[in-house]
């Protein structure tokens, strides 16, 4: 009867871990000494600031190493001296057209589309409503790149998303697009 | 006699478009077409207008009542023109309205604000009436339940089996009693006697029960510390399935510092507002567990935490940091770069992240022992081309292995190194 008893037992302990399998919590760890970062780890808790959060924002006034500063302010007029008299630092090159292509295709293309026609997924789910074609807009570079840098109507900033050479190569994509769109 | 309205029918939903696209002028008629004109205003309007909702600018349900057919005329071709001609009506929705000037459309005729103006004044479509939303059950994991259903049909066909034994047993004793044999019943042992007394019987079932623990032993050991399948709730319920499956946003759009950064960012709400500011209630595929009353909720919690005034599309400055739970957590001895493998390797997310486009809630996939890691760097061709810094040193990598394409272990990816350090 003993070899039963010990059989059963086993079974239980088996039943038992596999019901004890809790998907929601984070397995044991050999040595949670070695695993656990000492160190501030990113988007984690830290009592070394106030809110007790690890990212934080930037020291007012500050700018970080690398930063170009963009001068034109976030309203209409802002908008209207980007349109006239922002342009482009990059060469308009296969190199950069590529990578904005790319980044457009992240970015731009599940509202604009893949043409820039305004017929991306979300329009065409009826998600995201009153997306305008590029070929019926008056838009320029400075004009594109001040929209990706503070957004315009329901689109929104995407410059947490891209930095500032990538800004301008999206860019150029678009412009490309435009031209496609208009001839 | 009352002049009877003509009911807008296919034909003159036709009829309209046609008269529209030969001869705008021509057409004075005040009704217009609401077919045509909810495309108009699909295409140009919604961006920043809801027929009952504000959104950037005013909802525009029964604007046709409020002003004058030829001042909203004036207005959506140059509505600048019109506050810069002092005109008090348009100052004042410019001054409601957060001083955002209107898009002008000098494109659009009279005939085509009339359309729009006949959609935004067409009744309300009824809410479909609970349209029977054919709550149509996932399909079964196939797999697994044929499974069950074998080995439920075996089972079944061993009891019936059992039944049928202990049947013709009792028949047969009953026959040999009816005959008048007498069947002799022996003495036998008890099983676990006639175990007890057999050595080499014991040898063997040691043997097999250590050899049978040690593999469970482990198993057990080797599961220890390995996440695969972690599944933690989130404060705000983000479905992946929705987003990455449904709509298909890529991952990068969200998680945008995989391409530039060891970590690959969980998005600032900034990036949710990108396309929740217009999207403020959810109109997709539901199932019981996952309600359109729930998914709304969510929104509205993504709209607290970053301080967002629905009504009246401003932030309040309230903002309150959400606590997502880190599910994929490399432990600190590793090191891991996603821009690595992202934007130089050129491996797709799902390699290692799986089907995300399908999960409701976001679960570890890929096991993240250092095992799993050398066997994608043992199998994993290089991508050499176009990449004329290195010629040099591929070319010497190739000659030395003598293969066209190396894998990651022939650079060098297998060393302690390159991860522990």
């Amino acid at each position: 009867m003993n070899q039963f008893f010990k059989l059963l037992l086993a079974v239980l302990v088996m039943v038992a871990t596999q019901a004890c399998q809790d998907t929601s919590r984070p397995n044991y760890q050999f040595m949670p000494n070695m695993y656990e970062p000492v160190g501030y780890e990113t988007y984690g808790k830290s009592d070394a600031f106030t809110n007790g959060i690890e990212a934080q924002l930037p020291v007012p006034n500050t700018i970080s190493r690398g930063f170009v500063p963009y001068e034109y302010e976030n309203s209409p007029e802002g908008y209207n001296a980007a349109r006239d008299s922002l342009f482009s630092p990059l060469e308009k090159n296969e190199d950069n057209l590529a990578k904005g292509k790319a980044l457009f295709t992240i970015y731009c293309a599940v509202c604009h589309g893949d043409k820039g026609d305004g017929q991306g997924i979300l329009v065409k789910n009826e998600k995201f409503l009153g997306v305008p074609s590029y070929a019926d807009r008056p838009i320029t570079e400075g004009s594109i790149y001040h929209v990706l840098m503070y957004g315009i109507n329901s689109m929104g900033s995407h410059a947490s998303q891209i930095n500032r050479t990538e800004r301008w190569q999206v860019v150029q994509y678009v412009q490309k697009l435009k031209a496609d769109l208009t001839n | 006699m009352k002049k009877v309205l003509p009911r807008p029918t296919i034909f003159t939903a036709f009829f309209a478009t046609l008269v529209l696209f030969m001869s705008p002028d021509f057409l004075q008629a005040q009704e217009g077409d609401p077919a045509a004109g909810k495309a108009l205003f699909n295409a140009q309007c919604a961006a920043c207008h809801r027929l009952d909702q504000r959104l950037v600018g005013p909802p525009l349900r029964g604007v046709s009542e409020k002003y004058d057919r030829s001042w909203i005329y004036n207005w959506v071709r140059n509505s600048a023109g019109l506050i810069a001609s002092g005109d008090a009506q348009a100052i004042a929705i410019y001054e409601e309205y957060n001083k955002v000037p209107m898009t002008a459309f000098p494109l659009l005729s009279d005939a085509d604000i009339d359309n729009i103006l006949a959609y935004i004044d067409a009744p309300p479509a009824q809410p479909k009436a609970v349209e029977a939303t054919p709550v149509v059950a996932p399909p079964a994991e196939s797999g697994g339940n044929v499974n069950q259903i074998v080995i439920a049909a075996l089972v079944l066909v061993l009891l019936v089996l059992v039944v049928m034994l202990i049947l013709v047993r009792n028949i047969l004793t009953r026959i040999a009693a009816a005959n008048g044999i007498e069947v002799p019943v022996t003495q036998s042992k008890p099983i676990w006697k006639a175990f007890a007394e057999n050595q080499f019987l014991i040898l063997v079932t040691v043997i097999f029960s250590l050899l049978g623990s040690a593999y469970f032993a482990y198993g057990y050991f080797m599961q220890v510390g390995v996440d695969q399948g972690y599944q933690p709730v989130q404060p705000i319920h983000y479905s992946h399935k929705i987003h990455a499956g449904a709509n298909q946003i890529d991952c990068k759009y969200c998680h945008s510092s995989a391409r530039t950064s060891k970590h690959s960012g969980i998005p600032s709400l900034n990036v949710c507002m990108n396309c929740h500011k217009n999207i403020q209630e959810y109109n997709g595929e539901t199932t019981p567990e996952y309600s359109k009353a729930f998914y709304d909720g969510e929104i509205q919690k993504l709209y607290k935490a970053v301080g967002w005034d629905p009504d009246l599309q401003q932030y309040t400055g309230e903002t309150q940091p959400v606590e997502w739970v880190r599910i994929h957590n490399l432990p600190d001895f590793a090191y891991f770069n996603h821009s690595q493998h992202v934007t130089v390797g050129g491996v797709a997310c799902e390699t290692c992240h799986g089907p995300v486009q399908e999960m409701e809630i976001m679960y570890q996939y890929s096991p993240l022992t250092m095992g799993w890691c050398i066997n994608c760097h043992r199998t994993t061709n290089v991508n050499v081309k176009d990449n004329e810094y290195y010629n040099k040193i591929h070319d010497a990598l190739s000659q030395k292995y003598g293969v066209e394409e190396f894998t990651v272990s022939q650079m060098g990816g297998l060393e302690c190194g390159k991860c522990h350090y």
